[in-house]
């Protein structure tokens, strides 16, 4: 059923009977011509891109837990274009433009809401940074615009521009950044996969890879043996306990990283902003709520939870970005296990397997990535030749020197 | 993570004195190794779900170098010891 304010009128009219899930749960067939590891965001964009741009239909999706359980349904919503390198940016660009049109195309309000974001800066070589970060989007085509201290004390009087240590001078803003509704991405990624033939099958763990003469045949599952023509990894969180199964060492580590919701309050921060001299970043979501995080924990966890210190840490940071905070009341926080990579940046490639992709090593920029990330994985799936976009994301460029290493400190996953 | 460590030098410590440095199974390739021993060195970690060991750092104690083994799924603690230890890499 298309979903249309008319639908909406028409169902409310019939005591909402009309409704329907908006997926299927099919039994897993025999044989898939191609099976996507993980029901994730990358995973349903891959497949939903897969049906709709490159026609290819006899698709399994398998996921471990349910739709929405994983960092899909654990990330703070951010979506942004703001890098400044050659590999990232025009990748995430595609993104961004994918976002901008998503609702239309996949027929599902997922909340896209460009509501700016804002990097602040306390320093004159902070400030330098950003400009020049800046410039490079812009010589991308991306938008970006540096603000003075006055233009965001008018935007957001309330930050401490006088604190002691770290002032602010003023912030680079991508007013084409924002948020989006995350769930609502999972679940229109999903049913808009499902309509065009894709199988989801749901609480179906991968438990082995089966090969024959160095190709990979099909999988073992919780819900039994399943074949298949290509096999696509998209487990990133766990990313390592899948290629272990096929004896493959990534450079990657896997990370826990916290995320909060504070109780709901009156329209209060109209932007996206993140602090500079800190790893602080705070959104209010639709309901009132002030959506925040922080850094990882800094050890390997796979569990879905973190410890104190870094909640305090967290807390300290965002008090002193806006003091106000500190009267502000905490409802929930949750942990999501990455896969950080060893240059911060992700991994879209092929294996030495021949029908065995990889979509791995998000680190925490996963989510505004998801429709770039199933565009290009579709892509490559497909055609066995990597989207223009997602050229730079290869897995040999640790062994060739080609890192891209965002943040510039090295082979040290938990400093990305 | 557990909140505790016990240092074999300083006894139970909260964690917040120690920093992490990671997978402690890697051991630093001779000079004339090879591209891919280097590579495997600087890039690629054992990261299993569950027990495993790594090398943290007594930062805000006796500052020595330790092992220590716990699980990366409960966040227990089985046994930390001296890096330089018998039979420990460092």
């Amino acid at each position: 059923m298309r979903y249309s304010a008319f639908s909406v009128f028409l169902n409310a009219l019939r005591g909402n009977k009309g409704w329907k899930p908006a997926w299927r749960s099919p039994v897993p067939k025999n044989h898939y011509d191609v099976i996507i590891v993980g029901g994730g965001g990358h995973g349903l964009a891959t497949a939903y891109y897969l049906a709709k741009e490159f026609g290819i239909i006899n698709v399994a999706v398998l996921e471990k837990g349910y739709i929405g359980s994983g960092n899909v349904g654990r990330n703070t919503t951010i979506i942004r274009s703001n890098y400044l390198l050659q590999g990232n940016n025009p990748f995430y660009e595609l993104s961004m433009k994918l976002w901008e049109g998503l609702e239309q195309d996949f027929n599902f309000n997922a909340m896209v809401s460009q509501r700016g974001v804002l990097n602040l800066y306390h320093s004159d070589a902070q400030r330098d940074a950003y400009t020049r970060r800046g410039n490079a989007m812009r010589l991308h085509g991306v938008d970006a615009d540096l603000l003075d201290r006055n233009t965001v004390r008018q935007m957001l009087p309330f930050l401490d521009f006088d604190n002691a240590r770290f002032p602010i001078q003023g912030a680079l803003m991508q007013k084409r950044g924002g948020t989006v509704r995350h769930d609502a991405v999972a679940w229109g990624y999903a049913r808009g996969a499902d309509m065009r033939g894709v199988d989801i099958i749901q609480n179906c763990e991968v438990k082995g890879i089966r090969r024959e003469n160095g190709v990979v045949t099909g999988v073992e599952t919780s819900q039994g043996f399943i074949g298949c023509g290509k096999l696509a990894l998209a487990a990133a969180g766990n990313s390592t306990t899948v290629t272990d199964m096929v004896d493959m060492k990534l450079p990657i580590e896997s990370h826990v990283l916290q995320a909060f919701v504070s109780e709901g309050l009156k329209p209060f921060i109209d932007n996206v902003v993140t602090f500079g001299a800190g790893h602080f970043y705070v959104s209010q979501s639709d309901k009132g709520g002030l959506v925040f995080g922080g850094d990882i924990d800094g050890y390997n966890s796979y569990a879905q939870r973190g410890n104190l210190a870094t909640v305090e840490h967290v807390a300290e940071a965002g008090v002193a970005m806006i003091p106000a905070l500190s009267r502000v009341r905490v409802l929930r926080s949750w942990g999501g296990v990455m896969d950080m990579s060893m240059d911060g940046s992700p991994i879209i490639d092929r294996t030495h397997i021949d029908n065995l992709y990889l979509n791995a090593g998000w680190c925490y920029g996963g989510f505004k990535a998801t429709p770039a990330s199933g565009f290009c994985y579709a892509h490559l799936i497909a055609k066995n030749e990597p989207h223009e976009t997602g050229r730079a994301f290869r897995l040999d460029r640790f062994a060739r020197g080609r890192m891209i290493d965002e943040k510039g400190v090295g082979a040290q996953p938990n400093l990305h | 993570m557990a909140s505790l460590i016990a240092c074999p030098h300083c006894g139970p410590r909260p964690k917040e004195e120690f920093t992490i440095r990671g997978d402690a199974g890697i051991t630093r390739p001779t000079p004339d190794a090879g591209e891919d021993a280097w590579y495997a060195y600087v890039y690629l970690r054992d990261n299993p779900r569950g027990r495993h060991k790594e090398h943290w750092h007594h930062t805000s104690g006796c500052r020595r170098w330790l092992v220590v083994e716990r699980d990366t799924m409960t966040h227990a603690i089985y046994a930390v010891s001296d890096a330089s230890a018998p039979g420990e890499t460092a």
